[in-house]
């Protein structure tokens, strides 16, 4: 049987000889095929006398089952060379840039208020909105500051006519929203408010919150301790220093504006802080019993905190933005710096 | 109010130091906006007198002085002041001092004449803006004592901010009594005592008006001398307070003002005509004032007048014909208690912000009149002379501002304060505040609150003023206690929020513009829309209230295109405000403006202009949150171009604009012509639609496309719509995969290809099925809509 033995030599050689799938292929079916060289010996095996053919064919047998071996492993190989080839030619620059729409971003003021409105909601605070064109019993009146107030002076009122005016302040929204509902109330009113001012650090509009809490039992106690938690929540400074001044607002009473230890410093002085240490950044107080009685709350059974204060300057000390009129350049220089 | 440090403490000198003193002030709400030293470099000058005077032998103006400063020998000092006189007392700044800008004294050679040092103006010293001729020291001054020391430099001048509630503090003494409240301190009041009527001369009164003015104080004072020097030392207190010595008359009506709080005016009586009457201005009147100006009064205004005619706006300003000069020898002395309601107002309506004006508003103590004349008489007579008439007095007693005691109860302050400070500090706080405190019974007390606090009328008030002198720093910070209480949460609503979010997601960056805007801008861009105008604007490019969006997204995209940055996506959310019928309207919108490159640049492909269909599918993005049908139907819009623009229709309303803008108004603004903008009411965006589950075909689905020519003005939506109808149930999709004119399509023509998507809920479809289907629709599209298909 040498002619088997060199048959499985020769087909060994060439298929460790084939250099891609198809022409190990025809190494296949040159000697495995219906036609080729192993099928034929087995087709011959009818002519050798009985005794020889079961030994005979289990060696045919034996043949082919190490053709067929060695051509699976071949093509193995084979096929994965030919992904590796594949796969290096696919290769690109992971470093080049990304494809498609670039992403935008909020701005900061945005940014600010969202921040405010986040830390107040887990309170139980929803937000309320309200005009801004205001008439004047809304922005003034009502707020106890009436006709002639030296209040009002202090105040840069845009007017449309003699009633109607920009608002000067979000605190017309409280008493839409104390007229509107009965207390308990728990609000913050974000919203765009104007000013007749314009230089350095004013801009004819601008941005505050007002907050409002009326309930039983609301005390200056219970203010400091939401305007301590607040301040040191929106700065991220468990240690803050946060100090009540007293002042004045019509609106309330007591009142006080509200200084943080400065946040640029630590208190040390600087310029922001005009080297004294401390940065204004909110007004508060008890609300005024006037103001109850013009809506027709029970001062007796109730009082109230509320709060106001600008974002600009609070987005201007978080991220250390040092033009209040950038706010409002809309440079994306300046714009993009916050997505 | 500003003031001297010295002055303060001669009526209460608690025992704290300047920075103490003022975080103490400002602590209690009298907020300290500046301290300043006075003084400061003067340490080095002496007081000079001057012996001798020779003329300079090579110079006219230059004199040569022979200058004492004490024991040393006299220095040969050359002086170029015309006022330099021998025996006169001046600030010399002696060789190797320095003076506070700096300058170092030297011995010099002047016009070959050696000097060794320098006589100085007051303005060399930085004592005052006057710089006409030296510094003239009063004979009583030590010659050779320290500059400091003679004028009792060794200050602090200290300027506080005051709330309009306390106009009680615009006196040295009300500021006195503050300090002596928050320092415990006792506080010394100026002595006034009663001057006794020199002569029987007085002048007649008429207060026609007693509501505005309950009381009225006059007082003639003849033959003063109005040349005579005002004294050093109350040049010296009004200088630090920020006023300049006009002369004795003025000058001690100006110092009352400040040490007591009391306006005064001072006429000629020489010019007075008959008497004064206090009374309303007729309509029209005219009154020339103190600053020369000219103004016509109105009916609502206060004045004092004498028989002939209007003098002075009563508790605002003075007239020049009738006030004191250098030649006055006899005057008519006021001094009144008006209301502050009377001349609120006024002072803005003129545009005449006067000290006395600034007091009389806030509230001048009613029962302080009698005491501020005898203080200015006693001045007066002591600097220039004469002889006081007795002090005339009309009074409307009814009309002066009711004092009634209030009840404060211990329980209130507790609630309010969230701490009850000890009875006794309660009582002494008020007590040194000057109110008459009354226990009533356990529960509290009656307290009737000074005359000179005009923001102390309800237990409110009381209490804020313990919260304040207790420290609100001291009272407790305690977290709120309260009921948790869910609140509702409709999850159709759409906030504002989330559609920002979105257009952040697509590239969009927030912009935040002015609400007012150029009216010429708006009227281009949106002249359909009634614009509210501001009647009194920071400037004429910020005239208006926006309409729309637009103009100031637009300003900002072109801000940032001169800027060199060619691609911006802006968006912006905020009211529109216009009229309609009467009202004004304001409506919360949601815009975008965009312009450049549809993609960022990249390394894979050519940049792409923006077009109408990228921006469109933006805007359906958001209505899709929005849930409702929306239509986009073409229509033609002042600020777009008329091809390229959209209504987007809520049912019959117009609820937005989607377009290019027009090719005039970007060449107005100078933008690229492919700029695009859309602008959304929030109003019908701020409700979606909650999730409605739909059972899923568990069936293929098959996609038959077909390529249809159609004229080219027929619109999609009329294809969809027939194309709809015609499928049937089957149809789950209609796909528009492209649109063709050119060559192969006859010219006025266009082919639309479509892919019809379908399937059923119960079995898959047959071949037969789908070709019932093709074949409806084509022949619908073809009867209803002239189509064909294409071959």
């Amino acid at each position: 049987m040498s002619s088997l033995d060199e048959l499985e030599q020769q087909a060994v050689q060439e298929i460790a000889a084939a250099a891609d799938p198809a022409a190990l292929d025809d190494v296949r079916v040159r000697y495995l095929g219906k036609k080729g060289l192993l099928t034929a010996q087995l087709k011959q095996l009818g002519a050798l006398p009985a005794e020889q053919r079961p030994a005979a064919g289990q060696e045919i047998n034996r043949v082919k089952q190490r053709v067929q071996q060695q051509l699976d492993a071949q093509r193995v190989v084979l096929q994965s060379a030919v992904m590796d080839r594949q796969l290096a030619s696919e290769k690109i620059d992971v470093t080049l840039p990304g494809r498609g729409q670039s992403h935008g971003g909020l701005h900061p003021v945005s940014l600010t208020l969202r921040r405010i409105e986040q830390l107040f909601r887990p309170l139980g605070f929803t937000v309320a909105e309200g005009p801004e064109i205001e008439d004047d019993h809304h922005n003034f009146s009502a707020l106890n500051i009436p006709d002639h107030h030296p209040a009002r002076a202090m105040h840069d009122t845009f007017y449309f006519d003699a009633h109607t005016l920009l608002r000067t302040h979000t605190s017309p929204v409280q008493v839409r929203v104390m007229e509107g509902s009965a207390p308990p109330l728990r609000v913050i009113a974000p919203g765009r408010v104007y000013r007749c001012d314009s230089d350095l650090t004013h801009t004819p509009m601008f941005h505050q919150v007002e907050g409002l809490l009326v309930d039983e039992n609301v005390s200056f106690a219970n203010l400091r301790g939401l305007i301590d938690d607040f301040l040191r929540a929106f700065f991220e400074r468990s240690d803050l220093a946060v100090r009540f001044r007293p002042s004045y607002f019509p609106f309330t009473e007591p009142s006080a504006e509200v200084d943080i230890q400065c946040v640029m410093c630590s208190g040390d002085g600087c310029r922001v802080c005009s080297q004294t240490g401390w940065l204004e950044v909110l007004g508060c107080g008890m609300v005024h019993p006037s103001v109850f009685e013009n809506v027709g709350i029970d001062n007796e059974r109730y009082t109230g905190i509320a709060f106001g204060m600008g974002v600009e300057r609070l987005a201007m000390l978080r991220y250390g933005v040092n033009d209040l009129r950038l706010f409002f350049e809309n440079d994306l220089a300046f714009l993009e710096q916050f997505n | 109010m500003k003031f001297s440090e010295q002055w303060l403490r001669s009526w209460v000198d608690p025992q704290v130091s300047t920075d103490e003193l003022v975080e103490q002030l400002t602590m209690a709400g009298l907020e300290v906006d500046s301290v300043e030293p006075m003084g400061v470099g003067l340490a080095d000058l002496r007081v000079g007198e001057v012996l001798t005077l020779e003329a300079h032998p090579d110079a006219d103006k230059l004199r040569v002085c022979r200058v004492s400063v004490g024991e040393d020998e006299p220095l040969q000092v050359v002086c170029g002041a015309a006022n330099v006189e021998v025996g006169g007392k001046y600030p010399l700044a002696p060789v190797g001092a320095k003076l506070p800008d700096g300058m170092k004294i030297k011995k010099s050679k002047l016009r070959g004449v050696e000097s060794f040092g320098m006589l100085c103006s007051a303005k060399e010293l930085g004592l005052s803006d006057d710089s006409q001729g030296l510094m003239t020291l009063p004979a009583e001054a030590d010659t050779g004592q320290g500059l400091v020391e003679a004028l009792g430099l060794d200050d602090t001048v200290i300027e506080i901010d005051l709330t309009p509630n306390r106009g009680d503090c615009l006196g040295i003494e009300g500021v006195a009594r503050e300090v002596g409240t928050l320092t415990r301190t006792p506080v010394t009041p100026v002595e006034v005592q009663t001057v006794p009527d020199s002569s029987k001369d007085t002048f007649a009164v008429d207060v026609e008006a007693p509501a505005a003015c309950p009381r009225y104080l006059g007082r003639v004072i003849q033959g003063v001398d109005a040349t005579a020097g005002t004294p050093l030392w109350m040049q010296e207190r009004l200088r630090r307070s920020g006023i300049r010595s006009l002369g004795p008359l003025v000058d001690v009506t100006n110092y009352v003002l400040l040490e007591l709080g009391q306006p005064m005016h001072a006429f000629d009586l020489a010019r007075l005509s008959g008497g004064i009457r206090v009374r309303y201005a007729a309509q029209g009147e005219c009154l020339t004032l103190l600053d020369e100006r000219e103004i016509n009064l109105d009916g609502e205004t206060l004045v004092i007048a004498d028989h002939d005619k209007a003098l002075a706006i009563a508790g605002v300003m003075g007239g020049m014909d009738s006030g004191v000069t250098d030649a006055t020898t006899d005057l008519f002395l006021e001094c009144a208690f008006f209301q502050p309601e009377a001349i609120a107002g006024c002072a803005r309506k003129y545009a005449m912000h006067t000290d006395s004006a600034h007091r009389f508003e806030r509230g001048v103590d009613p029962y302080l009149q009698a005491r501020a004349v005898e203080r200015a008489t006693a001045l007066l007579l002591d600097i220039c002379g004469g002889s006081a008439g007795p002090v005339i007095e009309r009074l409307a007693a009814e009309q002066l501002p009711a004092r009634e005691a209030i009840s404060l109860r211990k329980a209130r302050i507790q609630r309010v304060l969230g701490l009850l400070p000890e009875d006794a500090e309660v009582t002494e706080m008020l007590t040194r505040l000057g109110m008459q405190v009354e226990a009533q019974d356990d529960a509290g007390w009656q307290v009737l609150p000074p005359s000179f606090r005009f923001d102390i009328s309800i237990e409110a008030d009381l209490i804020e003023e313990i919260g304040r002198i207790y420290g609100y720093n001291r009272l407790p910070s305690v977290a709120m206690q309260g009921s948790l209480e869910m609140q509702p949460l409709v999850e159709s609503d759409r906030s504002i929020e989330q559609y920002c979010d979105t257009l952040v997601a697509r590239g969009y960056q927030q912009a935040v513009t002015y609400s007012f805007v150029d009216p010429q801008l708006q009227q281009t861009v949106n002249p359909d829309r009634e614009a509210v105008a501001l009647a009194n604007p920071i400037s004429s490019e910020m005239g208006v209230m926006r309409t729309s969006l637009w103009p100031g997204l637009l300003k900002a995209v072109q801000h940032n295109v001169n800027r060199q940055k060619s691609r911006v996506r802006f968006f912006e959310h905020g009211l529109r405000f216009y009229r309609a019928g009467g009202d004004i309207q304001q409506e919360p919108m949601l815009a975008g403006a965009v312009t450049g490159s549809r993609l960022p640049e990249h390394w894979d492909g050519k940049a792409e202009a923006i077009g109408f269909h990228d921006l469109k599918r933006d805007v359906e993005v958001l209505l899709k949150l929005a849930g409702g049908a929306f239509r986009f139907v073409a229509e033609t819009h002042p600020a777009l171009h008329p091809g390229q623009s959209a209504a987007i229709m809520q049912g019959d309303n117009i609820v937005g604009w989607l377009g290019r803008i027009h090719p005039q108004l970007a060449q107005t603004l100078d933008l690229d012509s492919d700029t695009c903008v859309f602008e959304l009411e929030y109003a019908a965006l701020s409700q979606g639609q909650l999730a409605r589950f739909a059972p899923i075909s568990r069936y293929p689905s098959i996609r038959r496309d077909l390529a249809v020519v159609v004229d080219a003005d027929i619109e999609a939506t009329a294809l969809r719509a027939v194309t709809e109808e015609a499928a049937g149930e089957l149809l789950q999709e209609v796909v528009i995969f492209d649109v063709y004119q050119g060559k192969g399509v006859e010219t006025g023509r266009k082919s639309i290809a479509l892919g019809l998507i379908l399937q059923d809920y119960s079995r898959t479809l047959t071949e037969q099925d789908i070709e019932s289907v093709v074949s409806r629709v084509t022949d619908r599209l073809g009867e209803k809509l002239g189509a064909s298909l294409r071959d």
